[in-house]
């Protein structure tokens, strides 16, 4: 039987902004540990969260050049889980009434236009981080990640390769960039990306069991466990097996994936609406300023560059991968 | 009069003119701890150092006359709820027996700004959760009135040390009544303002869309000079207004001719203590003296704000007491074998049982497949119980009530009994569902010598008008002012 993947990517991208999203510590990565903390996202007693504007503005942007709606009335939510670098045993996230529903971005796989749904882009706040000692049985806790801001892009499961995969995710990346409120470092983990995947029978409409994947800190890491997981999902299946629904880490020393946590192990983050925030509006006026705001990005960059300047898709491609390379051919041009 | 007995006004008017020293009322107030705390334990933890250093700094100001605020000199004592820069913030819990917050509550900041010299930091149930102060890991506050009852609860720390003359007012949070029903076992002026009239900031949080700081004053007109010093928007706190804030003490002195009372008949039920109902029948007869007119109200969904307030209340807190996790501060178990086990072993002993009680209720309620049922339904209720507040106040300037549905009781009667112990809150606990401000006043005594509450409720920041009316009522029902017998 021939089989056809269905994935849906979860990318979350740490904003640009010079303060964390909920206190006035800096946001700034490589301090030394725990310096960019205060009481506030120590998760201290007795402490509460002020919303960063500039998050906001920052989500409309991806959210206007995505093509998303965004909804006027947000909320924030309170995702309660335990973990040493989550402070407050609870993550400010959005659940019922995110920031932007309902965009695409459009993406080119060998000649071919793909448009890629989007379910959804919300505002969250990032965890700390972990730091294990490798010669004591210890953990250190740096909390200077905790409190940065993030936004959480979700994808429909429209993609049907590891190649459009990552075609998306490079577009995805390309806007961040382009707009400034990323820097787009993977390595860094200021642009993540978990992958749900699962397997269906060729022509078939409903949806297989599917994984989620973590832990993949490249575009080619990515692709290289979604091609791993293809291959698992179908020998599991060619073998009379069934796909278990499951969390499963990718392992890049090895180039496999590992069952993290079943469907029974995973939780219940009991959300409800942080009352320690109140709803927050967007009007009509905001976003409209913030629109005013966006930079060409790039696939109208592109286009513009074939057509006003003559030259093959493909150099236009290269030359608008990044905004300052694309700045700087424009200027010469003229000479 | 020793220095301690006095109020806030008389003991300003005394450092104006020079009759005495802040020094001199906080040596008072201490030797007056000195000689009842062992009787009373109003206090957790006794700041005497620095409250002398203040005291000598607001002496300083006042000869000077220079940067004097409205509590210059004068002791205060908080609820250890609030954070204290460099001071022990407790909880009343065993899991922050040794925390010491690194900043002030806006509170606190605000209190210390207005010259305020602070005693120390007040006994409570355990993160606020009970009505008699005897879920407090640091031990049980006994009523002044009589050693062998309870003060009431949460902030029964506070209340008690006000009436006992160990400070001179002081602060209380109020989730569901935990300042108006200690403050009417111990018979003293407490009040829950309104949601968001007064900063949070620094309150350590028990259920975030309830809680809400208040003073405790010997008197109506400290209790106004009190809210003057607190309230106020707070860029700091998202759910502060930013509404005008009046000079309270306008309020006080004056009449309510031609208001409108109105009298819940939900609020006088089977089961309330017939001293306490005689006593709120005579304040009612008090105000159609005083020239205001009394009107029967109905608020029909009060038979629900227990159970709505037992959902929303348990469910904030589930999320709010997770921090308390043993990883940055407070009390770590040694006993955890690995990660998991270090939660539940530092949980379990850092956590009293009432507490407990409240996260599983809290977590059940917000669990998955069970949020719909309750958290959600109750957020509807709460919605309701405000519109009942919103329809009755068309016909009533304040709203009058019993502040508890009996005098204080025996310590230890009801804690094997968490229902009847809720049941205590029944009065109060609208006020928190529906974010508006109540106040609550001695309106008499028992035969046994117990002071009984009386309770009033107004409009969102509204609060001039429960000072107004209670001001009126105060002077005019002329309730005998008795002293406890320590």
């Amino acid at each position: 039987m021939k089989y056809e993947p269905v994935i849906g990517l979860e990318v979350h991208a740490q904003l640009l902004t010079k303060t964390k999203i909920f206190c006035g510590c800096s946001a700034k990565f490589g301090s030394a540990p725990n310096n960019n903390t205060c009481p506030i996202c120590l998760g201290m007693p007795g402490v509460l969260p002020v919303m960063n504007k500039k998050v906001v503005e920052y989500t409309i942007k991806m959210a206007v050049a995505t093509h998303c709606r965004i909804n006027k009335n947000n909320n924030f939510a309170r995702k309660n889980y335990f973990y040493p670098d989550l402070p407050k045993g609870y993550q400010i996230s959005q659940y019922a009434y995110p920031l932007a529903e309902g965009g695409y971005v459009d993406v080119e796989i060998n000649g071919a236009k793909k448009r890629i749904g989007i379910t959804r882009i919300h505002m969250e706040e990032d965890a700390g981080k972990l730091i294990h000692d490798e010669n004591n049985p210890s953990s250190y806790v740096d909390l200077n990640r905790a409190g940065v801001p993030l936004i959480e892009i979700v994808s429909e499961p429209d993609m049907r390769s590891p190649e459009e995969g990552i075609g998306y995710l490079r577009r995805l990346h390309e806007i961040l960039v382009y707009l400034e409120i990323c820097d787009g470092n993977m390595e860094e983990g200021s642009f993540r990306c978990d992958a749900n995947i699962s397997l269906r029978p060729k022509g078939e409409d409903e949806f297989g069991i599917r994984t989620e994947l973590k832990n993949m800190n490249s575009f080619r890491n990515v692709q290289r466990a979604l091609q791993y997981e293809i291959k698992r999902q179908q020998y599991v299946l060619e073998s009379g097996g069934k796909v278990i629904q499951e969390t499963r880490l990718w392992d890049d020393s090895q180039g496999v994936t590992h069952s993290m946590r079943g469907k029974e192990e995973a939780h219940d983050y009991r959300y409800f609406p942080d009352p320690d925030l109140v709803p927050l509006m967007i009007s009509e006026e905001w976003i409209k300023e913030v629109e005013k705001t966006l930079p060409e990005l790039p696939l109208r960059k592109r286009e513009r560059f074939v057509r006003e300047y003559g030259i093959p898709p493909y150099d236009a491609g290269v030359l608008t991968a990044s905004r300052d390379l694309a700045d700087f051919y424009e200027k010469t041009v003229k000479y | 009069m020793e220095l301690n007995q006095l109020t806030i006004h008389e003991l300003k008017e005394k450092l104006k003119e020079g009759k005495t020293t802040s020094v001199e009322i906080t040596e008072s107030v201490f030797k007056r701890i000195e000689d009842v705390e062992d009787k009373v334990h109003s206090f957790i933890t006794l700041m005497k150092d620095s409250a002398f250093d203040e005291a000598e700094k607001a002496d300083k100001a006042i000869r000077e006359e220079n940067n004097i605020g409205l509590l210059t000199g004068i002791p205060v004592a908080v609820k250890d709820l609030l954070c204290t820069k460099g001071v022990k913030t407790t909880c009343g819990s065993h899991i922050l027996e040794n925390f010491v917050p690194p900043y002030d509550a806006t509170v606190v900041k605000k209190l210390k700004e207005a010259g305020a010299v602070i005693v120390g930091k007040t006994n409570m149930d355990e993160f606020a959760m009970g009505s008699s102060t005897e879920t407090s890991y640091f031990g049980i506050t006994k009523n002044p009135w009589d050693l062998g009852k309870i003060p009431g609860g949460s902030s029964g720390g506070s209340a008690a040390a006000v009436v006992a003359d160990e400070c001179i007012a002081s602060i209380g949070s109020d989730t569901g009544g935990s300042i108006r029903q200690p403050a009417a076992l111990c018979g003293v002026v407490g009040l829950k303002p309104t949601y968001g009239r007064v900063s949070r900031f620094g309150l350590v949080a028990f259920a975030s869309s309830l809680d809400q700081i208040g003073p405790f004053s010997k008197d109506v007109e400290d209790c106004a000079t009190m809210m003057n010093v607190i309230a106020g928007y707070d860029p700091n706190e998202s759910t502060s207004v930013s509404a005008d804030v009046p000079d309270y003490t306008r309020y006080i002195s004056k009449d309510i001719e031609g208001w409108t009372v109105g009298i819940p008949r939900e609020y006088f039920i089977e089961g309330i203590d017939s001293e306490v109902l005689d006593a709120v029948e005579g304040a009612i007869e008090e105000v159609k003296r005083m020239g205001g007119k009394t009107v029967e109200i109905s608020l029909p969904h009060t038979e629900y704000c227990v159970a709505t307030y037992y959902v929303i209340a348990p469910s904030e807190a589930s999320s709010n007491l997770a921090r308390y996790d043993g990883v940055r501060y407070g009390f770590r178990s040694q006993d955890g074998r690995d990660l998991l086990d270090m939660y539940k072993t530092s949980r379990s002993a850092g956590f009293g049982a009432e507490v407990k009680r409240r996260i599983m209720i809290g977590t059940h309620a917000l669990s998955s497949g069970y949020y719909d049922a309750y958290y959600k339904k109750a957020s509807q209720v709460r919605a309701l119980i405000r519109n009942d507040f919103d329809e009755a106040f068309k016909r009533c300037d304040v709203i009058l009530t019993p502040a508890t549905p009996t005098p204080a009781f025996n310590i230890g009667e009801k804690m094997d009994d968490p229902l009847q112990m809720y049941l205590c809150d029944i009065f109060t606990l609208s006020a928190n569902l529906a974010g508006i401000p109540g106040i609550s006043i001695p309106c008499g005594y028992t035969n046994s010598g117990l002071p009984i509450g009386l309770q009033l409720l107004a409009k969102h920041f509204e609060e001039g008008k429960l000072i107004q009316m209670a001001s009126a009522y105060e002077k005019s029902s002329k309730i005998e002012k008795r002293r406890p017998d320590l």
